[in-house]
């Protein structure tokens, strides 16, 4: 594309989403210019990003420091496969997220929509600082920026219910980052001298191996946004949100930077060859996979639709953390690809979420009976993202989590590979009812009525408005055709190195 | 001329604010006196700047006053450390004047304006001479320069609150107390050793040994400072002299008079007997370790209850001394050096919040937190300055508060002591919980209709600003800050090996 030169591109994906904010506040009173703003400066990250990802497979590590803040510690930022791969999701589906935020914020008439656009950008910048970071002093500063500037998104509706939710966000991801995240970092910078992210990690020699288990659990825990038990509370307490903020928390960006960081740290701070060696990922193979389980059990017993799909994504996120901790390759493609299937899946079952919310104000699993003969189109989306996350072939989850099998089964793990089939059965058991209710169970009487109401209309449809539909129909099919994706990503995943580097 | 200037500039940094203070005295103007002071203040300001810039390299600057040698004589005596704790008092003073002019003129009445500004400068005066004196009694002298004129300060906030007399009375006779105990401490030496002059007492100690006169004076002396920077638990004289202070006397105050105190511990203990001075280990460890840990909790447990805003700040600043203290009691060169950066990180930050706190005095008329509902729409630049002084007082990293964090845990990694690495970050945490408060009541509320508060003035909002620029400055481009601590350490420790060698 036009940009050729990497260090730019960085700059330039990084700062369009905050520069963006500036405009945003310009715009204020001008609502329809705005609401654009977003939407054009994500598609226009969204093209920087894919210039990015032309030249990382043409060969090129595009990186970029900025400045020293304090001896030894810089700012700055360099692409490798999965960074790149979190760049694309996050920058990627901020364009459908942005339409639908338009769309959802306006039929609620939801007020303070100037600050909703800048912290909603302000969140995609950090995502994509998270992402490209070479080092985890500038990814732990990302990562801190994320919690800050998606508190007042959770907090929008500022009723106490709002306040309450947000404070516990902002409580558990921000204690964990500083109580475990921090205190890990500066144990590996005082015991390494080092916190640039390398191939095959820099721990290893470093720190005494009885501790290196205690280094990762500190690791593990401080990344509060991986929702890995028993630090998940923030995510089903953050659904008082707007729908389009779930979304942003879910898949765009918040969850996954969680997740990706755990990869990265995995990957380029112990190595996944080291860890492998060591077992000292073993103890967080069976947390993770307790999490999955109890998750999705919890999920079951919800009837609040967003709190379903809350307590869904914790076990879908485990899935991610297990990949790391499984230390083989196949476990890190694994997890990386669901990172990308997990983020188009989710965003479409939360934005049906909203989009019934909107259409019908209904928000109990109970309530939808019959609903999807009315609204078709968003429960049709609902099941096919649903499929997905089960991880039904041919659709995108089948094939994260086959992957991820493959690398329980290359560590002969095969209680691991039970705990996914189980997990299975489990959100078939938590996803499916909501779309059998929706299309087959008879309307209430009193829906009925409604719909009658509907059809004096002459509509027999009553879908939430188009800018909402029109977002998740398109991840729905993302969901469809991602299959046709999966082999190059596998083969981008490859990359991502294993072994250290044997050159010095 | 500018020979003569650059040859008398110790002298002249504490000279020119103690002539000035009598100046706005006579004229007894408003304006006038303000304008003195803060020419005053710009002047020692670039003065500091210029001392900073000639011991930056390590070297020592020996002044002698009047031309008496010293042991005899007194000696002024400018290393890295105290140029840059002089750095931090002048510059604090350059940007609260211009914010003082006009709460000042809304909290104090006229007549008495001219005398607040005296009161100003001869607290400026006293700090500076602090923190320049080679000399141990010149440091009991000023320190009862500046705290004299403090509690003068303090009483002028009885227009707004009478508890403002309370306030200085308990003031003053705490703070008497610890200049007693210190001055007490000072004799004490002076009988075990026959010398005032800090690096001739640092001298004779090691000649003549330790003895009961020592461990006597060394203990009289920490209690003394102790008192005087707030140590826990002798702080009781701070949370309302912080919050019935006129706005203007807050910021200067929390951010310069107890850093003042800390730097003199500093020097005392480490310039004077020395970082392999037995007792003094042992009493480090073993008092003032649990006293600043204590301190880190217990007032940060007490600040997230208060209901008034300044009290709250006040309660976080007997916090953020435990810090301080912290850093100090692990005796190793990062210690000192964590301790040095958070004198000048927390000045910033300080300042930035007490500023926003007199913001809110001035438009709303009060600071308690229930009053500040919805203030985020009505004041966005004054509760934006807010956000970034409360990020700091966490440690958000681009702030200077992660900036101290960060060398406070690695000093404690260092030495192998994870319990209070833990404590450290754990204690953090609770500055999440009591700058919470004040955020959500800012923005997540809607304001009373009421209400009559508007954005504070340019004059308040461009010092603040300028405060808080700086915080998130100096937290992305710490390398200056850590340098000059670093070096401030360094020198600490290297006379101080000198002497026990």
């Amino acid at each position: 594309m036009i940009i050729t030169d990497g260090s730019t591109a960085i700059l330039l994906a990084i700062g369009i989403p905050a520069f963006v904010t500036l405009v945003i506040a310009a715009l204020s009173s001008r609502p329809n210019l705005r609401d654009a703003a977003s939407v054009v400066a994500a598609i226009a990250t969204f093209l920087v990003v894919l210039d990015l990802l032309g030249m990382v497979n043409a060969g090129q590590t595009p990186s970029v420091s900025l400045f020293e803040v304090m001896p030894g510690l810089v700012i700055s930022f360099s692409i490798e496969p999965l960074g790149m791969i979190f760049a694309l999701v996050a920058s990627g589906l901020w364009i459908p997220a942005a339409i639908y935020s338009i769309g959802y914020m306006r039929a609620e008439n939801e007020r303070h929509l100037t600050r909703f656009n800048i912290c909603y950008a302000l969140a995609i910048s950090a995502a994509l600082g998270i992402a490209f970071s070479a080092n985890l002093f500038t990814l732990f500063i990302f990562y801190e920026v994320l919690t800050v500037s998606t508190y007042p998104l959770v907090a929008h509706k500022q009723t106490d219910e709002a306040r309450r939710g947000a404070r516990t966000y902002l409580a558990i991801l921000m204690t964990t980052s500083i109580l475990f995240l921090l205190t890990a970092i500066i144990w590996t910078w005082s015991a390494t001298g080092t916190l640039d992210f390398r191939p095959g990690g820099f721990i290893a020699g470093q720190v005494d191996p009885a501790l290196v288990p205690v280094l990762l659990a500190l690791f593990a825990f401080g990344i509060g946004k991986a929702a890995l038990m028993p630090f998940h509370r923030w995510l089903p307490s953050a659904m008082v949100a707007p729908t389009p903020v779930s979304a942003l928390l879910h898949a765009v960006a918040v969850v996954k930077a969680g997740v990706f960081t755990m990869l990265k740290v995995g990957v380029y701070v112990f190595g996944v060859d080291f860890l492998s060696q060591t077992d000292a990922s073993q103890w967080l193979v069976w947390l993770a996979s307790a999490s999955i389980l109890i998750a999705s059990i919890i999920a079951l017993t919800k009837d609040d639709l967003k709190a379903r799909l809350a307590y869904s994504t914790v076990s879908q996120l485990s899935y991610i953390t297990l990949g790391m901790a499984l230390a083989t390759q196949m476990g890190i493609v694994g997890g990386a690809m669901h990172i990308v299937t997990h983020a188009v899946g989710k965003i479409t079952l939360f934005m049906c979420a909203g989009a019934i919310y909107v259409a019908t104000h209904k928000k109990k699993v109970s309530e939808l009976d019959g609903l999807g003969r009315e609204m078709p189109f968003t429960f049709a989306a609902f099941g096919i993202a649903s499929f997905s996350i089960i991880g039904l072939p041919p659709f995108a989850g089948a094939w994260s989590k086959m992957y991820l099998m493959l690398g329980a089964a290359n560590t002969g793990q095969l209680a691991i590979i039970a705990v996914l089939l189980v997990s299975s059965l489990l959100n078939i058991a938590y996803l499916m009812p909501i779309v059998a209710r929706g299309f087959f169970a008879p309307a209430p009487v009193a829906a009925h009525s409604l719909g009658a109401a509907a059809a004096d209309d002459g509509k027999r449809w009553r879908e939430a408005p188009l800018l909402c539909v029109l977002p998740l129909c398109l991840t729905a099919l993302l969901c469809l055709l991602a299959i046709f994706a999966i082999s190059p990503l596998y083969d981008f995943l490859l990359h991502v190195p294993i072994l250290p580097e044997t050159y010095p | 001329m500018i020979d003569l200037i650059a040859k008398n500039l110790p002298a002249l940094q504490v000279v020119i604010p103690l002539m000035a203070a009598p100046v706005c005295a006579i004229f007894n103007r408003s304006r006038l006196a303000w304008l003195i002071a803060f020419v005053v203040a710009i002047a020692s300001f670039a003065m500091s700047v210029a001392l900073l810039g000639q011991t930056l390299d390590g070297g020592i600057i020996s002044y002698h006053l009047g031309g008496w040698a010293p042991p005899i004589g007194i000696e002024y005596r400018v290393d890295v450390l105290n140029a840059f704790v002089l750095l931090i008092v002048s510059g604090i003073a350059v940007v609260t004047l211009p914010y003082a002019a006009k709460s000042v003129a809304q909290e104090i009445p006229r007549e008495k304006q001219g005398f607040f500004y005296t009161a100003f400068l001869l607290c400026l005066t006293g700090l500076l001479g602090v923190t320049i004196t080679g000399d141990a009694f010149n440091v009991f002298v000023f320190l009862e320069i500046s705290s004299l004129s403090t509690y003068a300060l303090v009483a002028t906030g009885a227009e707004r609150n009478r508890r403002a007399l309370t306030a200085a009375y308990n003031y003053l006779i705490m703070g008497t107390v610890g200049a007693t105990f210190f001055v007490i401490g000072l004799g004490l030496l002076y009988m075990a050793t026959g010398t005032l002059n800090m690096a001739d007492l640092a001298h004779q100690i090691t000649l003549r040994g330790d003895t009961r006169m020592l461990h006597m004076g060394f203990a009289f002396v920490l209690v003394g400072i102790g008192l005087k920077l707030a140590m826990f638990p002798l702080h009781l004289w701070l949370p309302n002299a912080y919050t019935f202070a006129p706005s203007a006397v807050s910021v200067f105050i929390s951010a310069t008079s107890t850093k003042v105190a800390v730097y003199v511990l500093l020097r005392f203990m480490f310039g004077i007997f020395g970082f392999d001075y037995a007792y003094q280990q042992s009493t480090l460890q073993y008092v003032l370790l649990p006293l600043a840990l204590l301190a880190m909790f217990a007032a940060s447990l007490v600040a997230v209850f208060q209901t008034d805003l300044k009290r709250m700040l006040a309660y976080s600043s007997i916090a953020q001394v435990g810090y301080m203290l912290l850093g100090t009691a692990f005796m190793t060169q990062t210690g000192v050096m964590a301790t040095v950066i958070h004198l000048f990180n927390h000045a910033v930050t300080k300042a930035t919040l007490f500023m926003v706190a007199g913001a809110f005095v001035y438009s709303v008329g009060s600071s308690k937190i229930s009053e500040l509902k919805g203030l985020g729409r009505i004041m966005p630049w004054t509760s934006a300055a807010f956000v970034v002084g409360g990020l700091s007082l966490i440690g958000i990293p681009l702030t200077v508060g992660f900036v101290s964090k960060w060398y406070l845990v690695q000093a404690a990694l260092e030495l192998g002591w994870w319990p209070v690495a833990a404590a450290i970050v754990l204690s953090s945490l609770i500055a999440i919980a009591y700058v919470w408060r004040i955020v959500e009541m800012l923005y997540l509320h809607s304001p009373s209709p009421d209400t009559k508060a508007k954005e504070a003035p340019l004059s308040m909002l461009v010092p603040m600003w300028i405060l808080a620029a700086a915080t998130v400055y100096f937290g992305t481009h710490a390398a200056l800050t850590s340098a000059a601590a670093s070096r401030a350490a360094s020198t600490l420790i290297s006379t101080s090996n000198i002497i026990w060698q």
